[in-house]
């Protein structure tokens, strides 16, 4: 079927400003991505999944001016032990970043995979995302895997001491950086990945995630605190049985961004947590859409996301839970939140459950509010200020997402930036 | 210390009046007990005092040691030394008690231009005092009020006092939902705080209160005034005849 003008206009467009990378073993995969793209164009405005958020800065020729913000705050994670993968615009950089060696993981270039003959690489490259295209189309992570210039595989074999941190870097005004990694953990493997920094300009960003069963990857990503970036990312997770996927996102500002999860429990037995905590200011639009499938039984999936909003700032939340047939004792939560500090500032959610077994317990909630006046009257009567009061108030409010952080000194890193940005505002 | 004079309050939102002319003065060292039937206004007096939004002050003052207590923020008022012991506690979730006295003993030893307290200086007299209030390490650390009991809620309340140490100490219905053992408990906390500094109003429907926490001045509210005041024995006057007689003798 032939695409809306408009829509076969704008991919058009922006697919002659770039260029397939010459890239060996995954050309098949890249090309196949390109035809979906070309079939199923790129988002418009008049798409029901883009219903809450304008991708037209995300599908345009050339990426949107986005100054570079320059801060005296450490870069996050900065004081963990890591091992640091830097892109630059996403550019690869060997110069910042660490040995790509760490004992129970070995990391390759996504550029390596096909002259290192890695075969789990090659084989999962574009596989979940075309997988995750069905029912929803997510062309931008199609465009992706056509497309991406680099990226890292990450074969967990063990249980690495230390996390990987992925750093993205933003060095020129106009960067459109596409990053593609795949991560295989092994059974009985256990992770941390760490990913934080504004990236490029706009940063189309896709990991696909394969764990076996009895594997574990803990995620947790920081997006802050430029204004201007733009970002569209993409994680498409495969769970395999009594695998265990937690991630957890902190965005603070930023012009748009829209982060899609993508789960798919697999295997009996698994265990999905996604949140994210985000604090936005002025003109900020902020996009979590999530897709958890239960395909297997006694599985459990929990989705928190808690959003901040002020000075006009913008909110949305797509989250459905899907429950195929047979996935009886599914345990699946869902709750999206937000706290709206002014008249000005909106949230938009859609919560959706389908569900084809009869034996699952799943909830859904979402609300938006002000912050609770007794609450606020009750700190003022004790002296503490009106503004530390609503502080305090919205910390408390982000800490239900925040407490899906298992590692404490990361909750902890996480809720000290919360607090100074709190402090600083904008 | 607190000076409250000809006083009229109206609700903002339902443009009733509420207080119609209170004239009330607490001073240093002394207990005042304020009992009253329903609806008289005796909690309205208590959130007027401590700042709360939606009352409107229509005429009269309310001053502290010469302040003017209704010109001044919640906050303000904090800092200059009042304290309302809230007759429903609020539950905060997510905001742990400790952090939360500790905010509010540093925020109120800043506006009166002193050093933050340091976490072991801090730690060791909350303890200290949580101790006497019999208020374990537990609910020390859960957030304020969340799955407290009646009585555990209005021990927090006195635990907030002791550690603020304000001059002006308003209790509104502090003795609602509390068994025999637990107001003794509390009232063995307020009494330690009795000294010749500071001013307690207590607000009370019953006179067994005022049995632990003896009371200096007894004052009958009724329809938004003061219609008498008296020794303790006010307070045993209406706990056996009720209000009924008092109100008539006054109209």
């Amino acid at each position: 079927m032939a695409l809306p003008q408009a829509k076969q206009t704008a991919t058009d467009e922006r697919l002659a400003t770039l260029n397939m990378p010459d890239a060996g073993c995954t050309r098949k995969a890249r090309e196949a991505a390109l035809a979906r793209v070309c079939e199923m164009g790129l988002p418009g405005r008049r798409d029901e999944y883009w219903k809450y958020t304008q991708p037209d800065t995300l599908v345009s020729a050339d990426a949107p001016f986005a100054a570079l913000f320059h801060n005296d705050e450490p870069p996050m994670f900065d004081e963990f032990d890591r091992l640091k993968i830097v892109f630059i615009d996403g550019v690869f950089s060997p110069e910042d970043s660490d040995e790509l060696a760490m004992d129970g993981v070995s990391i390759d270039r996504l550029e390596d995979i096909c002259c290192k003959d890695i075969h789990w690489a090659k084989e999962l490259y574009g596989v979940l995302e075309a997988n995750g295209q069905n029912p929803v189309q997510r062309p931008l992570a199609a465009l992706n895997t056509a497309f991406a210039s680099d990226g890292v595989a990450i074969h967990v074999t063990g249980k690495p001491a230390k996390p990987i941190s992925l750093i993205y870097r933003h060095a020129s005004e106009t960067s459109d950086a596409i990053l593609h990694h795949v991560v295989r953990v092994e059974s009985g493997a256990e992770v941390t990945i760490l990913e934080n920094g504004p990236a490029a300009s706009r940063f189309n960003k896709c990991m696909e995630i394969d764990i076996a069963d009895g594997g574990t990857l803990h995620h947790i990503r920081a997006q802050g605190r430029d204004h201007q970036r733009r970002a569209a990312t993409h994680m498409f997770t495969r769970m395999g049985t009594e695998s265990v996927y937690k991630s957890f996102t902190l965005t603070v500002n930023g012009v748009l961004t829209r982060n899609e999860q993508v789960v798919e429990l697999t295997g009996d037995d698994a265990v999905a947590h996604v949140a994210g905590a985000c604090v936005g200011d002025g003109e900020f639009h902020h996009d979590d859409t999530v897709f958890v499938t239960h395909d297997a039984v006694n599985c459990e999936s929990r989705q928190v996301f808690k959003k901040v909003l002020r000075n006009g700032a913008t909110g949305v939340f797509q989250g459905k839970i899907l429950v195929k047939e047979g996935a009886q004792k599914t345990d699946g939560y869902q709750i999206s939140q937000s706290l709206l500090l002014d008249e000005d500032s909106q949230f938009l959610a859609k919560p959706e459950l389908e569900i084809y077994a009869d034996d699952v317990a799943c909830s859904h909630g979402s609300t938006s509010g002000a912050i609770d006046e007794t609450a606020l009257f009750y700190l003022r009567s004790r002296g503490v200020s009106v503004r530390e009061a609503t502080n305090m108030l919205t910390l408390a409010f982000l800490a239900e997402a925040v407490q899906e952080v298992e590692d404490e000194a990361l909750a902890e890193v996480i809720v000290t930036r919360l607090q100074d940005w709190l402090a600083r505002r904008r | 210390m607190l000076d409250i004079k000809n006083l009229h309050v109206k609700l903002e939102e339902e443009d009733k009046q509420i207080l119609k002319g209170v004239d009330l003065t607490v001073e240093a060292g002394k207990v005042h007990a304020i009992m009253g039937p329903n609806g008289s206004g005796k909690s309205t007096l208590s959130y007027v005092l401590s700042g709360r939004d939606g009352y409107e002050v229509t005429d009269g003052t309310a001053t502290l040691n010469g302040e003017d207590l209704l010109e001044m923020e919640p906050e303000e008022r904090a800092a200059a030394g009042v304290f309302l012991a809230f007759q429903y506690p609020v539950e905060i979730p997510g905001v742990g008690n400790m952090t939360f006295l500790r905010t509010a003993v540093n925020a109120q030893r800043k506006a009166r231009g002193q050093d933050e307290l340091s976490a072991a200086d801090f730690l060791k007299e909350v303890r200290a005092k949580a101790k006497a209030l019999k208020i374990d390490a537990d609910m020390l650390k859960r957030p304020v009020n969340v799955g407290f009991s009646g009585g555990e809620k209005k021990r927090n309340e006195i635990l907030q006092m002791a550690m603020l140490e304000p001059k002006m100490c308003i209790l509104d219905e502090t003795d609602s939902g509390l068994d025999v053992d637990a107001m003794k408990l509390v009232s063995e906390g307020v009494n330690a705080l009795r000294d010749e500094g500071r001013g307690f109003l207590v607000i009370t429907h019953y006179q067994r209160l005022l049995d632990h926490i003896k009371p200096d001045v007894v004052h009958i509210m009724a329809d938004g005034r003061i219609v008498k005041s008296g020794g303790p024995e006010l307070a045993l006057e209406v706990e056996h005849n009720g209000y009924a007689d008092i109100l008539a003798e006054v109209n």
